[in-house]
């Protein structure tokens, strides 16, 4: 298999938030790579940090310390407004809430278009019109909707709305941040459905945050386990989920219900404690324990980790 | 749960032909603006429709006015009708409005009295110059809009653009700017208005200049407010990931949802200003003779209100009317903006 | 056996009330509850599921309308009684419990004086009995250091044990019914796992009846002994919760089933379009225009219900005699078939 490309790179990514004496870490010391055409998935419950990476990787927040690399460049050494600009371009954002991320006063013709003024894309109105009837089809939707205002569509209509904003300044990687959770269940695979087709036509790079595991595990090729702030294990979606190596991994799965009642009444919640990791005080670091997945732990875990990952071959 | 007999014709059960399913990607219903819906539900309101149908015959009648009721018109004194109480045509019946007034006790005919010539009649009554204190009272409103006007564009200018800068520059530079705007505030208007007259002569310049000064304050702290809390909406933020710059999303995504609050403010500032003005020309320090407005014509009332009541009645009344008109206008605009009816 | 009726709903239309019109919000909605079985209602936003409970509590917004049905409680029509009997039902008989745990609670009020609460209203105890109540529900519900926390405000308390206290306050009068409307939605999925247990341990307890609202299948595979699938107003399949799961009828059902990713499929068949507006709505099956299975008489004629089994029904005209057999998606294939395996086996527990 030909060595993929890395689209992105995060190294030791720190993200404190300081309010008066309190110090928040939201992210604390995280690192992984996405490769060029694949869906990374980043899963985590609230306060894990998923959506603080996600946001501080486009340098929607200023990160604290550490290194994203984009496409060979760091990205927060660009100075020119011109380099600048152009990272934008490559790297976009689906946001959560479909209520909230479009403006209310604006018509659905300008908030798809905003991006194409900003990067002046479009000579004149009418090519402006076009383009926007374009990524209106694209979403599947059409060109009547375009001078009408955010609050006559529904859920899943506004997420794609918030998508064709995002494709129109044609992005190589887009971060979705919980684009679904918001959405009901059929309209979900309705504009899950859409991103992957987009993601083949296209060849766009994905960082799928979400807190719904089995939406995840459907759509990523990678997985990353978050939680509060730390990166707990990494590896391919089959991997992390039908063999789940750190102990939070697995209550996260053992939680997560399952649409058959057989099952449900066969299970058995794994609980996790995260104090017994927080306070022994060892230096933790990311560890490949199979090729491929990684598991954050100290050097004398390793060896228990193997054995895990040995007990899912019988 | 029983069956029916079902008599179902021939053709049920053939698959449904594509094109007759609904296309339900279109939405059906004409598209309504923002400010559509406002207007709808503003319409329900009657106290607010009342009020604003009242504020613009007001602002009509008073404006409208100018070209007959100026300057030399108030000046014109008519000593042979001073202190006639009001005659309205029609109202012969009601004693008070037909020239009638109460003297010790007993209902006197002041224009008969005084020898007025039987078609000429005062609306409001004259004042102790003979001057029609209805004129005066349609000046009067002039004046008191002019000082609304001259409130509001600051409102709009300083206020909201001092909102949002505070709102969205946030931490250090806001802390500074929201001190200044509690020193200004803190200082009393009055105190204000009588350091000017240490430079100026009272008139409307002093009382524009106080309110320049200072009655932006509370737009100001309410855009302010509403900025840091839209500051961290979604579309915000994605203006910020599309590569907006600062500026322009202040203007095209700030402004635009700060609108409620804004008009809603103004019409608050309004009544505020009105009765800055009145208050000042009551207590003497503000408009001047030959010019009136309702705080002078309160004040000359107020001399002889023991025998002479409706002069200070009457604009006390309009006073009152255009400033419960706004404030009723302002609770009615705020409840149409609503963003709890929005989705 | 007859099992014991706690709750008949019956024919039951609501309306609202708006600028744009009337919008026929619960169209003929019929089902009942027997005592101390969860029912699932499901249904995505829109529904109606939430209208349903709040009108069995009497919650209903200013601008609803009945327009018929009766809500049959222990021989009274809840519809009819007058808001000071409502009151009295409140947190004593009927129970609710809302999605947001962060605004179900009084936050200037100490949790123990929450708790305590409609004990001393409804039940007449003194505050000292009904606190030391309040002690014991609070170490029921799993709330560590009871103690002391039983003096503590909301603000203290994280989301999941805010909706612990919640469910606590619901419980301790010890209601015959217990509504809960998407209680774990807005929950983390391991906070949510946890609620649900500690739901399903207390039912066992307090021996009430749950209607649950929810857009989740796996929580209804995992809570509920019966479910009734609802869409645009109105109900369109109910049955045992292994006959939806395993044997369900109606495409939407089908959709809704087929939109969860699971362990196997590599596809995910969406329900294409949004559910009709209910102004106007459609006088046939509503799901008819999304319904890639439909047939003529689906924008025709309402489908009335058809019996699948004693206690499964489905409104769909794919069921009616003379309909043509479709085949259902993949995924419901395999699931029929593992229903007539477990009915072979014998491994279907009972449903009432």
């Amino acid at each position: 298999m030909p060595e993929k490309k890395k689209i992105l790179e995060v190294k030791h990514l720190k993200q404190y938030f300081k309010n008066g004496r309190n110090v928040t870490k939201a992210v604390d010391d995280v690192s992984f790579d996405i490769y060029e055409g694949e869906t990374f998935g980043l899963v985590g419950e609230s306060g894990s940090g998923k959506t603080t990476t996600g946001r501080s990787i486009l340098q929607l927040y200023k990160p604290t310390s550490g290194e994203v690399i984009f496409e060979g460049k760091n990205v927060e050494n660009l100075k020119s407004r011109a380099d600048k600009l152009a990272f934008t371009r490559d790297a976009q954002m689906i946001f959560q809430d479909p209520y909230a991320s479009l403006n209310p006063r604006m018509t659905v013709e300008d908030i798809i278009a905003e991006g194409l003024d900003i990067h002046h894309l479009v000579k004149n109105k009418e090519e402006r019109s076009k383009r926007v009837e374009e990524l209106l089809e694209t979403v599947g939707l059409n060109e009547s909707h375009a001078s009408r205002f955010p609050h006559e569509f529904s859920g899943g209509q506004r997420q794609r709305i918030g998508i064709a904003r995002a494709l129109a300044v044609e992005p190589k990687f887009i971060v979705a941040d919980e684009p679904i959770s918001a959405l009901d269940v059929s309209i979900q695979a309705q504009v899950v459905n859409l991103m992957i087709e987009l993601q083949k036509k296209r060849g766009l790079t994905y960082l799928f945050i979400a807190h719904d595991l089995s939406m995840v595990k459907f759509i990523s090729d990678r997985i990353g386990v978050m939680h509060y702030g730390k990166l707990l294990e990494v590896g391919p979606a089959d991997d992390v989920y039908d063999r789940p190596l750190h102990d939070y991994t697995k209550s996260l799965i053992s939680a997560v219900p399952i649409p058959d009642p057989e099952i449900e009444r066969s299970r058995t919640r794994t609980p996790y404690d995260a104090q017994k990791e927080e306070m022994d005080g060892k230096e933790r670091s990311m560890h490949e324990i199979r090729p491929g997945h990684f598991v954050r732990c100290s050097d004398d875990e390793v060896k228990h980790y193997e054995q895990v990952a040995a007990s899912y071959e019988d | 749960m029983a069956e029916e007999k079902l008599t179902l014709p021939a053709d049920a059960f053939e698959p449904l032909p594509k094109d007759e399913a609904q296309d339900n990607e279109n939405i059906a219903g004409p598209s309504l603006s923002f400010a559509q819906n406002v207007w709808i539900r503003f319409k329900q309101r009657k106290a607010a429709v009342i009020s604003a149908i009242i504020v613009i015959i007001m602002i009509v009648v008073s404006f409208g006015s100018t070209p007959f009721i100026n300057k030399s018109t108030l000046v014109k004194s008519h000593p042979q009708y001073t202190n006639l109480p009001a005659k309205v045509p029609g109202m012969s019946a009601v004693n008070g409005l037909n020239g009638k007034i109460k003297q010790n006790g007993k209902w006197v005919d002041a224009y008969a009295e005084n020898n007025v010539p039987k078609d000429k009649y005062f609306i409001a009554g004259t004042d102790y110059l003979g001057r029609s204190l209805g004129q005066r009272i349609i000046y009067g409103t002039k004046i008191s809009l002019i000082v609304a006007l001259v409130a509001t564009f600051f409102d709009l200018t300083i206020g909201v653009a001092y909102g949002i800068v505070s709102g969205w520059k946030g931490g250090g530079v806001d802390n500074v700017m929201q001190r200044i705007i509690e020193i200004i505030s803190s200082v009393p208007n009055l105190i204000i208005v009588v350091l000017m007259l240490v430079v100026l002569k009272p008139g409307i310049t002093s009382i524009i200049l106080a309110i320049a000064i200072s009655s932006w304050t509370t737009m100001a702290r309410q855009v302010r407010a509403e900025t840091l809390s839209l500051k961290n909406e979604e579309y915000v933020l994605a203006a910020r990931s599309l590569g907006e710059s600062s500026w322009k999303i202040a203007w095209k995504h700030l402004v635009p949802n700060l609108s409620s609050i804004i008009i809603i403010q103004t019409m608050y500032t309004i009544p505020t200003a009105i009765f800055f003005e009145a208050f000042l020309s009551f207590i003497g320090i503000g408009i001047s003779a030959p010019e009136t407005s309702l705080g002078v014509l309160l004040n000359e009332g107020q001399k002889n209100f023991q025998f002479l009541p409706y002069q200070m009645w009457y604009p006390a009344i309009v006073l009152c009317i255009l400033m419960i008109a706004f404030n009723l206008l302002g609770d009615g605009l705020r409840d149409a903006f609503d963003p709890r009816g929005q989705r | 056996m007859p099992e014991e009726r706690v709750l008949d709903v019956k024919n039951l239309k609501i309306d609202f009330h708006t600028y744009a019109g009337e919008v026929k919000a619960i169209r003929n909605v019929s089902f009942h509850l027997n005592k101390g079985e969860t029912l699932a209602i499901v249904g995505e936003s829109g529904s109606g599921k939430s209208v349903t409970t709040r009108s069995i509590i009497g919650l209903l917004a200013r601008n609803a309308k009945i327009e018929g049905g009766e809500i049959d409680f222990h021989g009274k029509n809840l519809l009819d009684l007058p808001e000071k009997e409502m009151q009295k039902i409140r947190g004593n008989e009927i129970s609710m419990i809302f999605q947001d745990p962060m605004t179900s609670l009084d936050p200037t009020m100490k949790i123990g004086q929450q708790i305590a609460e409609p004990l001393i209203k409804h039940k007449g105890v003194s505050k000292k009995e009904a606190w030391a109540k309040a002690l014991d529900m609070i170490k029921a519900v799993g709330i560590p250091h009871a103690e002391e926390r039983i003096n503590q405000y909301p603000h203290q308390f994280s989301g999941g044990m805010r909706q612990r206290i919640v469910i606590a306050i619901a419980l301790i009068c010890e209601p015959e019914i217990l509504l809960a409307d998407e209680p774990t939605t807005a929950l983390d999925v391991t906070v949510q796992a946890e609620i649900l247990d500690l739901m399903k341990d207390l039912q066992k307890r307090v021996k009430t009846s749950i209607i649950f609202i929810t857009h989740d299948l796996g929580v209804v595979a995992g809570m509920a002994d019966r479910v009734a699938v609802m869409y645009a107003g109105e109900f369109l399949e109910f049955g045992g919760v292994d006959e939806i799961f395993y044997d369900p009828q109606h495409p939407y059902t089908w959709g809704l089933i087929n939109s969860m990713p699971t362990l196997e499929s590599d596809t995910l068949e969406s329900i294409p379009g949004t559910p009709p507006n209910l102004l106007d709505p459609p006088k046939g099956d509503p799901f008819a225009p999304r319904n890639k299975y439909a047939m003529k008489i689906d924008v025709e004629k309402k489908p009335p219900f058809f019996k699948v089994s004693d206690t499964h029904y489905a409104a769909t005209w794919l069921l009616a005699p003379g309909a043509p057999k479709v085949k259902p998606p993949v995924e419901i294939q395999r699931r029929w078939k593992k229903y007539d395996l477990m009915k072979q086996e014998n491994k279907l527990p009972g449903v009432k």
